[in-house]
């Protein structure tokens, strides 16, 4: 717009604070992300920045056990390597805990008993002895490596499996699917009804909902809870269900959705609607064949906000879904898990990626539509 | 036998506002009618009502002699054409034609030769699988007089239908609308514009309303040649006919007015004795005016005070001592007038128009 | 893999029955008042009274789904606010005399202001901000998609991403929080910041401004992108420098757009919750109204009269907002 017309140091200026905002805003999600592959071991002991380039590494493992010894003229020798075919650069090692560093690679280390360790830079250890290895366990080998980084999918093999997190993810599928899908079918007659019935209390009804838009739900968590534990009494269901969930998620996503698809539906060209009357639709048919099609647009961008909505709950979920590890959602799931296991960072990580990744694919996939929603439904 | 009959029909509004007036209509089985008049005239409204999606305050509307008033608009027997065309935009063209027969659950292949028909007709065929965003504004136009086609109706209704045109395709258009009612002599047309060049080109009667009232029915000569009062002198006719006030002097079968204190006209229009003496209202069209030689010859005279040449005409725009307004003419050709000439002007006593004090005309 | 089955039939018949009531409420309106193939009187009756009808029809679980999840409540709230602990017996005022005499609600309620203060005015201003130089360069929307994303993440996914970057280690051990490593390298103290009374509270609050500041970025862009370029153009032949053409010619033209911004992101943060559930849980001085009124829910089974005090304090501090909402909708209508 204005800088467009002159070249100046300012926009230079402008490109770097906006890289700096960038970064600002993306690295603690991208700090999460590289944390949640880390090797479990390095992400409690290092910073997550440092995975990314090489670093330097005091880590200690066992030789082969003393049954793949082989006889070597007098001598009992194993070989191995121990980098494991990983990558890597070895400084110095040891075979004590209390001299990890003592000797350099290419030395031979001189073993009670005559006994001999060497370890060449590249991980390659020899072990030689004059009499016969006994025991079954591997000699202890301390070492200083350089580490390249590495990367795993451990974390989330063991969050998907041993943390509930698969029953998790089921469970958050189950009550948002219906959960967006309903209030959008229930949402979008009554947009239709006050964007283009003519009936005594449509003003009042437009007027509630707008009011209606901006009510904490907290406000209502009390006496819902009530009316859930009677109701599930009366049925003999107990109180916490997934349809009481959906209808729940409907009831508080509603206000917006009226108020987003009214202001898309009254736009819609009258003429369009007029047309079809007089071909001789009835309001259920332009409703079918003609509001819905054209509305796509402002059923999708609200789809996806009562989608993230629903996804991201935890208050309701709470409320009307319980705690109890059957019905527990990826947010509830995560924050059982930051209470129990808050220090358990590898598994902190994945869990929240997983809770997150849905969210994130919808968002970067339908941002068009979302942002299209968002202007509706506030600049006027 | 598709008869449109309103019977005082009245449009108000909740707020009380009164859009039309009593309103008394007979039209004809066959007649191609338009309404015409300034924007706000009630001319939209009042084809809306006979379409059904505006309700009639009171009176009776009769389609086919039979009272519609609370009759939705599907089984009117009518068709409307929208001026934003009003095409379903996310249905092919054949979907956006075919679509009141499927509402009215009509057999399919029954639906497919209708469609077809009216295509063909419309010479639309080759775009039938195409959406309307994939199609010309004239093309579009086509597509909803096809829809309103199919359902062979008693009434077609339209509703400034080219206003969204440009002017080219706007005279193109209404030539199809035309031989469109040529090959239809049956059905009944109703048409709404402001434009008075497709209203006198297309109607076999124009109504001109103004302000919620029927100003005239009438053919378009008779409107052009008899305008019932002041209103629709100046509404038909371009530039507007100049109207001057003046005084009644002589009465009886050649009427004799005074436009100021020097100028004075004779008209062969028969006026009572009673009307001696009475302010009136003298009309002439810029294109019945002619310059003359000399002032013995013409009636009017003045200074031209503004000259407006369009090529194939020159406009005079002359100021007449004792007239308020300027008296506009307009002569065929190029003129070599300078700003500032004093002319004379003359005209046909025939082509005379005289109207009372309450603007209507005295018949000749 | 039984689980998901049933899961999946329990979506189905949910959003059927949904459907199926749309179509078959219609369907017997039609059948019972038909409007075709019937004598002109008689369609005419019928049709009235369809008419009369059907608006209700569409209406009617909308209208049904919102008294019951949110206008009753409300009115319920009110009442529950005046009973005891089982909502069974009438206390009087006496929820409010404990309100206003506990310290816990004028800790809450200060936080609280904090936040309305704090969030709002910083989303406002980093969106403002943003959306302006974005606008300018070519790569503004992969940057506005990127400062967007935090909008896609729950309350809770965020607070274990920022608990992470606030993470300390005691003593001498490597910091793996970003912040904490950050102090060090420039040879400061590590902190435990969570726990640092009063500061903490603007250690949450950076998460909900985190998350919130793409909402207001996107909004103002959009209202930026629809002032009329001759405006600025004029401005410029007029020789207003940069600054002055963003303050008195830019700015002023949506301050109608900013004062949605503002009022959408304080309702949210009147109902923040998660992030200090997850992160404090309203330790170290850091409780806000909404999570003190779950945990009066809740809290030894819970106490619905003092939970309904709190839910009403957050109720009267809505208000005001709503009654402008409504102002402008109505003035929004009659401009139609």
């Amino acid at each position: 717009m204005v800088a467009s017309s002159k070249r100046t140091p300012l926009t230079f200026l402008v490109h770097a604070t906006v890289l700096f905002l960038v970064v600002l805003w993306t690295i603690p999600t991208a700090g999460l992300f590289i944390s949640s592959i880390r090797d479990k071991d390095q992400l409690s002991v290092s910073g997550w920045w440092t995975a990314l380039s090489t670093s330097e590494q005091r880590l200690v493992t066992r030789a082969y056990e003393p049954k793949s010894q082989v006889q070597q003229g007098d001598r009992f020798v194993i070989r191995g390597n121990l980098l494991e075919g990983g990558s890597g650069e070895i400084a110095r090692f040891g075979f004590s805990s209390l001299k990890p560093e003592a000797y350099a690679v290419g030395d031979v280390a001189e073993m009670k008993k005559g006994r001999t360790l060497q370890v060449n830079a590249n991980g390659d250890y020899v072990l030689s002895s004059p009499t016969e290895w006994k025991g079954s366990r591997g000699q202890r080998i301390f070492y200083t490596a350089e580490v390249p980084p590495r990367f795993t999918l451990d974390n989330y093999r063991e969050v998907l499996s041993a943390e509930g997190l698969g029953q998790s993810f089921i469970n958050s599928l189950t009550v948002t699917i219906p959960a967006t899908i309903i209030p959008i079918l229930v949402a979008a007659f009554a947009a239709y009804a006050l964007a283009w019935m003519r009936f005594p209390g449509r003003a009042l009804l437009i007027a509630g909902v707008v009011g209606l838009l901006v009510v904490p739900l907290q406000m209502s968590l009390i006496p819902l809870l009530k009316s859930y534990n009677l109701i599930g009494e009366f049925f003999g269901v107990g109180s916490k269900t997934y349809v009481g969930i959906w209808l729940a998620h409907t009831g508080f996503g509603l206000p917006l959705a009226i108020y987003l698809l009214r202001n898309y539906i009254s736009g819609l060209p009258g003429e369009i609607i007029e047309s079809a009357r007089v071909d001789g639709a009835s309001d259920f048919d332009i409703f079918r064949k003609i509001i819905l099609p054209l509305s796509f647009p402002a059923l999708a961008s609200f789809a996806i906000f009562q989608f993230l909505w629903v996804w991201n709950d935890l208050l309701i979920a709470m409320v009307f879904l319980g705690n109890n590890q059957e019905h527990l959602v990826l947010t509830g799931q995560l924050r059982e898990l930051l209470g129990s296991r808050g220090g358990n960072w590898e598994i902190l990580t994945a869990s929240a990626f997983i809770t997150i990744i849905i969210p994130l694919l919808v968002f970067f996939s339908l941002q068009r539509y979302l942002v299209r929603g968002l202007l509706a439904g506030s600049v006027k | 036998m598709a008869d449109v009959k309103l019977t005082h029909v009245k449009k108000i509004y909740s707020n009380k506002v009164e859009v039309l007036k009593d309103i008394n209509l007979d039209i004809k089985q066959g007649e191609f009618i338009v309404f015409v008049g300034p924007s706000g005239c009630g001319k939209s409204t009042l084809l809306r009502m006979i379409s059904g999606l505006e309700d009639i305050s009171a009176g009776t509307l009769e389609i086919d002699g039979q009272v519609v008033n609370d009759i939705p608009p599907a089984l009117r027997g009518i068709a409307m054409v929208f001026q934003s065309y009003a095409l379903y935009p996310h249905m092919t063209v054949y979907d956006n034609m075919a679509f009141s027969l499927q509402i009215a659950k009509v057999s399919k292949d029954d639906v497919d030769q209708q469609v077809r028909k009216a295509a063909e007709m419309l010479q639309l065929t080759p775009y039938l699988d195409r959406l309307p965003k994939a199609l010309s504004g004239g093309q579009r136009q086509r597509v909803a007089i096809g829809r309103a086609i199919v359902r062979r109706p008693k009434v077609f209704l339209f509703d400034e239908p080219l206003s969204n045109l440009d002017a080219a395709l706007r005279v193109a258009t209404r030539m199809e609308i035309a031989n469109l009612k040529e090959s239809m002599p049956d059905s009944t047309m109703i048409y709404v514009t402001h434009d008075q060049v497709e209203a006198m080109t297309l109607a076999d009667r124009i109504v001109l309303l103004s302000a919620g009232n029927i100003e005239q029915v009438g053919s378009p000569l008779e409107l052009y040649e008899h305008p019932a009062n002041v209103f629709v002198a100046k509404f038909i006719g371009s530039p507007a006919m100049n109207i001057l006030p003046c005084r009644i002097e002589k009465t009886g079968e050649q009427t004799e007015v005074s436009l100021s204190a020097k100028m004075s006209v004779t008209a062969p229009i028969t006026t009572q004795a009673s009307e001696q003496s009475k302010a009136a209202f003298f009309g002439i069209r810029p294109e019945d005016l002619s310059v003359v030689a000399s002032e013995e010859e013409g009636f009017l005279s003045g200074t031209v005070s503004f000259i407006e040449s369009l090529g194939e005409a020159t406009l005079l725009y002359v100021q007449v001592p004792g007239c308020e307004d300027m008296v506009i003419a307009k002569e065929s050709g190029t003129l070599s007038i300078q700003r500032g000439e004093q002319v004379h002007l003359s005209t046909a006593p025939e082509k005379m128009h005289l109207f009372d004090d309450n603007e209507l005309s005295y018949r000749r | 893999m039984a689980q998901l089955a049933s899961a999946l039939a329990i979506m189905i018949m949910g959003v059927l029955g949904c459907a199926a009531y749309f179509y078959g409420s219609n369907f017997l309106l039609d059948k019972l008042f038909p409007t075709k193939n019937r004598p002109y009187e008689q369609i005419a009756r019928n049709l009235r009274t369809a008419n009369m009808v059907r608006p209700w029809l569409f209406l009617g679980p909308a209208v049904l789904l919102l008294t019951f999840y949110l206008f009753y409540p409300v009115i319920d709230s009110f009442r529950l606010s005046f009973f005891d602990r089982t909502g069974d017996e009438f206390v009087g005022l006496s929820n409010y005399v404990w309100l206003f005499g506990s310290d816990e609600f004028f800790e809450s309620f200060r936080n609280n202001m904090l936040w309305l203060i704090v969030v709002p005015t910083a989303a406002t201003f980093f969106g403002l901000i943003i959306a302006t130089m974005t606008d300018r360069i070519w790569w503004g929307n992969i940057a506005k998609s990127l400062i967007f994303m935090p909008m896609a993440i729950s309350f809770i996914g965020a607070s274990v991403i920022w608990k992470f970057i606030y993470d300390f280690r005691s003593g001498g051990d490597a910091q793996i929080g970003l912040l904490n490593a950050i102090v060090v390298f420039f040879g400061g103290e590590p902190q435990n910041w969570i726990t640092i009374p009063f500061w903490n509270n603007f250690f949450l609050m950076i998460i909900l401004v985190w998350i919130q500041t793409g909402f207001a970025m996107v909004i103002l862009s959009a209202a930026l992108r629809g002032i009329p370029d001759e405006t600025i153009e004029a401005a410029v032949l007029d020789g207003a420098n940069g600054l002055q053409i963003f303050f008195k010619i830019m700015v002023p033209q949506i301050w109608g757009t900013i004062a949605v911004v503002w009022t959408t992101i304080t309702i949210l943060v009147l109902k923040v919750f998660d992030i200090v559930l997850a992160m404090t849980n309203g330790q170290w001085d850091t409780q806000v109204l909404a999570n003190q009124m779950f945990d009066w829910m809740f809290r030894g089974g819970g106490d619905f009269g003092r939970g309904a005090v709190v839910a009403i304090v957050i109720m009267v501090l809505v208000i005001p907002i709503m009654i402008w909402n409504i102002k402008r909708a109505n003035a929004e209508m009659e401009g139609r």
